[in-house]
């Protein structure tokens, strides 16, 4: 089954043309693109690469029509979709966002998936079939009126994916459409992505660090420069073959370009310090106006040592980010025990729980799944001193670890800029760099990688690596299988058939 | 469930059209609003209840939803008798406060006006599902489809703003800044992520804006709609007995001579 | 290295330089959720207003100082989004929402709602949309304590006093200008700060000093 099967008005391609195009955003010296010169055939399909911060949602932005008007930045050049403007052409083009979290529109999942169709003024009879066939796609297994609310990271983009493959747009556009679905799921949508372009003959853009993913389906791939311009285009064997090395080092994914592991020190043969042990522990929310937690994932056994990195991998919606949050003292245990070694507590009671928020500062240090939950500032600078500030370290000493920071995980250009207008690969960067500025004893980073270009990755995790072998503890929540064979050192897989029993119970 | 999307059991009036509910609630208040006198109120309030009987909200729910109106009308009764207008003898006198028998009438009027324009409007609308209101408003009273969706857009933010302050609180207890500094701090706590929720609503509402803009929303083309909201024979049913109420509250009430036309 | 970034500013893409008074899809959607949170406000004023009201009821018409509570929403609305409409519509969608959840108001509330945003509405109206300083936001707080102050002593007290109304007529205005006018203002200056409207020309204006964007050009 494909997204429109039903469909009897086949679509037509879209064509793009872009000449000397640029886009400059209010309040940002540099251009975030520039000097573009692009022909897409009707029908082609495209890989988008480019290293972090290149521009690459820029554009499919400026594709879609959404970028704004002269209010929101500078434009030069001509960025023509089927020969007209962009912004004209909007309805032709469907758009996964970056972030998935900020897209769902309406309340009800078959609602929200409908949306696009209901827009594109696709006959209501059609447009039913249509949703269940995009639900079904892209393996989002619940009920039409299933609240969006209560979807996992992974799961809402499975809905944004379905929602404009029901569309069926003459143009796809997909902003890194997998970054958080588990191994599977990315091979699953991938191939529902397929398929639907098959049967509809849409243009395909997509963006994606991870080459390998997309290599054999496209056509074409198109690198850009962050100083402007393409830097690479062609088609994909060539492109790889030929400018493997000189666009790895510029960042992008080249599989046949192996990366350089960071060398961890050796460790000494008796077990380091224990900071934290979990025994049959269950984790849940607490739902609203509900006294007790609606279990996602149970019997959770874990021991967490000083120097050590464990991964946490599972299905989308298995409980993975609960239990990191249950882990880092954010969320009370729903059952069985948590309790912190005396190497962590240092003086302080054994539930981190129950520890005060500056207590936990040194201790355990949390990134969330959704980096903009955690932005409190205006600027990323003061966003970074918020936790150096909360330990009144001195005022040369804050400077310094945020300045450090900064330059190591390539945010120095940023530092005046607000968090929430930082590309997607930027935010989570910044994301994990607040955490690190307060050294804490154990981390617990929930998807550290997503949306990192090699260069950053790597950066991210030699930085990782060194902090191990300072001796601070690692959970990772990740469905990143490069990440989990470079630094982890055990890894728990949550089953997540849990979940879909207790979906039940809650309706 | 959230404040603004309840749980909505099946019932009769459960699958009402929305604009039909709306419709009667308006009827009764503009009614109401035009007279002050217990008998008009007291009739229309009596006729209600018999309505709302199958409203089919749960009991708990019923009285929960419907607190501020039982909290209300006494209260408003209260101000009236000590305030109120007097006429008549005088029952009693202290200052400014004065009761008469006039005012108590009028005071019995407004408390019984209070329950009988309040009730209908929380409990129809807390049978109602904003999604089908937003169908309801665009199909049946055609009102342009961008500012009904684009509110419902809204609406479903703020709807989620338990589970945002949640989420808030969790983050800033994990930045260091979740406690401490006495009550200071607390008052701090509190109107930090309160104006940290508007903020954070704000900036969804933009960034909602371009996803929903990114889906082909906004233009001035004609869009279809994937749940057809039709006003039916019940719903009309439903208007007729509204405007039914209304009419038999305003007739017993001339009839019976309490009825002032309130701007006369 | 960008010699590109010469020819910014020279757009092509831009058709009109005047003001657009179109409602963007962000104007109607951040103007609802300005509306609905106020009007979830609006809601729990109206739940301490019957204590509080009882409280006052000791000086006759001082009643009419709570009023600004339900007054700020179109003001706030209008500051923000400055689009023709805009104060109304906020106003009436936060009316709206109050009702929703339930208020002893009932319908009457809606009613409430539309002229109280016509009276902010028309002050802005009144400087065409280009003035949005302290001043007029004051006037509009006014405006929208002047049109409740009129409804309530029509409808609502009809059944008071002449005295207690006069008391009522000023303290309404009173109010509208304080906890609607200052505060809203107040309020659009801290969101400003935020970076939170960087999409509107409300949130740009408080960024200008910042650095200069425009430098490039
Ligand atoms: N709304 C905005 N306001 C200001 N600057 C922005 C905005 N959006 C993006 N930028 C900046 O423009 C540049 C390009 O961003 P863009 O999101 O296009 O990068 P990207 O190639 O998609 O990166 P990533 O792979 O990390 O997602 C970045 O430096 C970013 O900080
Ligand atoms: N805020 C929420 N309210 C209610 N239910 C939720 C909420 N967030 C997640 N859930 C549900 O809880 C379950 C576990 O979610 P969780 O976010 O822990 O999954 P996950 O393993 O991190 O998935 P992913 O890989 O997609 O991020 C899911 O079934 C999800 O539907
Ligand atoms: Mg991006
Ligand atoms: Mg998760």
């Amino acid at each position: 089954m494909s997204a429109n099967a039903q469909s009897s008005t086949p679509v037509k391609p879209a064509r793009i043309t872009a000449r000397g195009w640029g886009w400059r955003h209010a309040g940002r010296a540099r251009p975030a693109v520039s000097a573009l010169d692009l022909d897409i055939a009707p029908g082609e399909r495209v890989l988008l690469l480019g290293s972090s911060g290149a521009g690459k949602s820029t554009l499919v932005h400026a594709l879609a029509g959404v970028l704004g008007d002269e209010e929101d930045g500078d434009s030069t050049g001509d960025l023509l979709v089927d020969g007209r403007r962009a912004a004209d052409a909007r309805g032709r083009v469907g758009l996964v966002l970056q972030d998935p979290d900020s897209q769902v529109v309406l309340a009800r999942i078959g609602d929200d998936v409908a949306f696009g169709c209901e827009n594109l003024a696709v006959p209501r009879a059609e447009i039913w079939p249509r949703v269940r066939a995009a639900l079904a796609a892209v393996g989002l297994d619940l009920p039409l009126d299933h609240p969006t609310s209560a979807l996992s990271g992974g799961q809402k983009q499975r809905l944004a994916l379905a929602g404009v493959l029901a569309m069926a747009p003459g143009l796809l556009l997909l902003d890194e459409p997998t970054a958080n679905l588990d191994p599977n799921g990315v091979i699953d949508v991938r191939d529902a992505v397929v398929r639907g372009l098959d049967r509809s003959g849409a243009t395909l853009i997509v963006i994606e660090h991870r080459v390998a993913v997309w290599q054999h389906v496209v056509d074409r791939v198109i690198v850009l420069d962050p100083a402007g311009g393409v830097m690479a285009d062609g088609p994909t064997a060539d492109v790889l073959a030929r400018e493997g090395e000189r666009l790895s080092k510029a960042g992008v994914w080249v599989p046949q370009v192996a990366l350089r592991a960071p060398v961890r020190r050796l460790r000494s043969p008796v077990a380091p310090e224990l900071l934290l042990r979990a025994d049959a522990l269950s984790v849940g929310r607490v739902p609203f106006a509900r006294r007790t937690a609606e279990v996602v994932a149970r019997d959770v056994g874990l021991d967490i040592r000083a120097g050590l990195a464990t991964a946490v991998t599972g299905p989308n919606g298995a409980g993975k980010s609960t239990l990191a949050l249950t882990l880092s003292g954010l969320l009370a245990p729903a059952g069985g025990t948590l309790t912190a070694g005396p190497a962590l507590a240092n003086g302080i009671g054994d539930q981190p729980v129950r520890w005060r928020s500056r207590e936990l500062l040194t201790r355990i240090g949390t990134v969330f799944q959704d980096p903009e939950h955690q932005f409190l500032a205006a600027t990323v600078r003061d966003d970074l001193m918020i936790g150096p500030r909360a330990l009144r370290l001195s005022a040369s000493e804050q400077t310094a670890r945020v300045d450090e920071l900064l330059q190591r995980l390539r945010l120095d250009h940023l530092a005046d800029a607000n968090p929430f207008t930082l590309s997607g690969g930027e935010k989570r960067r910044l994301s994990v760099a607040t955490v690190l500025a307060t050294r804490p004893r154990l981390l617990v980073l929930d998807e550290p990688t997503f949306g990192q270009d090699s260069r950053t990755w790597h950066e991210l995790v030699l930085l990782l690596a060194e902090l191990l072998d300072d001796g601070t503890a690692l959970v990772a929540v990740t469905h990143d299988e490069q990440f989990v064979d470079t630094l982890a050192d055990a890894t728990v897989v949550l089953p997540g058939s849990l979940a879909a029993g207790s979906m039940v119970d809650a309706s | 469930m959230s404040l603004l999307t309840p749980t909505i059991r099946p019932s009769v009036v459960a699958r009402l059209n929305p604009v039909a509910k709306l419709a009667v609630a308006l009827i009764v208040s503009c009614s109401l609003l035009l007279s002050i006198d217990w008998i008009s109120a007291g009739v229309a309030l009596l006729l209600e209840g018999v309505l709302l009987l199958w409203c089919g909200l749960s009991p708990r729910q019923f009285w929960l939803r419907t607190a501020p109106v039982w909290m209300a009308a006494p209260l408003a009764a209260i101000t009236t008798v000590m305030y109120g207008q007097d006429s008549g003898a005088t029952l009693w006198q202290l200052g400014f406060v004065s009761v008469t028998e006039g005012s108590l009438s009028l005071g019995l009027a407004i408390g019984l006006r209070v329950l009988a324009i309040g009730l209908p409007g929380v409990v129809l609308l807390a049978t109602t599902d904003p999604t089908d209101l937003a169908d309801g408003l665009a199909q049946v009273l055609r009102l342009p489809a961008r500012f009904v969706l684009g509110g419902l857009a809204g609406l479903r933010l703020v709807g989620m703003f338990i589970d945002d302050w949640h989420s808030l609180t969790l983050a800033r207890r994990a930045r260091g800044v979740g406690d401490g500094g006495g009550l200071g701090g607390a008052v701090r706590r509190f109107v930090g992520p309160a104006f940290a929720l508007l903020v954070i609503s704000v900036r969804r509402g933009s960034k909602l804006a371009t996803a929903m803009e990114a889906r082909g929303f906004g233009s001035d083309e004609p869009r279809t709609w994937a749940r057809l909201s039709v006003f039916g024979v019940r719903d009309a049913v439903l208007v007729g007995a509204g405007c039914a109420i209304a009419a038999i509250a305003i007739g017993v009430a001339v009839w019976a001579g309490t009825w002032t036309f309130v701007l006369a | 290295m960008h010699a590109t970034s010469k020819t910014f500013g020279t757009t092509s893409s831009t058709a009109t330089r005047g003001r657009n008074y179109r409602w963007r899809v962000v104007d109607i959607v951040v103007a609802s959720v300005i509306g609905v949170a106020s009007g979830v406000i609006f809601w729990a004023w109206g739940l301490a207003w019957s204590p509080l009201s009882s409280l006052l009821a000791f000086a006759p018409g001082l009643g009419g100082l709570l009023a600004g509570g339900w007054l700020f929403a179109g003001v706030l609305g209008g500051l923000i989004i400055r689009k023709p409409g805009a104060a109304l519509y906020t106003e009436v969608i936060a009316a709206v929402v109050s009702m929703l959840i339930g208020t002893q108001w009932g319908f009457a509330t809606l009613i409430w709602g539309v002229l109280q945003g016509l009276g902010a509405e028309i002050v802005l109206a009144l400087f065409f949309y280009a003035n949005f300083r302290l001043g007029v936001a004051l006037l509009a707080g006014a405006g929208a304590g002047l049109a409740v102050a009129l409804l309530d002593t029509a409808i609502s007290y009809a059944a008071l006093d002449l005295g207690f109304k006069t008391v009522y007529f000023v303290t309404a205005i009173l109010s509208g200008t304080v906890l609607a006018g200052l505060l809203s203002w107040l309020a659009v200056r801290g969101l400003a700060r935020t970076g939170a409207l960087s999409r509107f020309a409300s949130g740009r204006e408080a960024m200008r000093p910042a650095r200069a964007p425009q430098a490039v050009r």
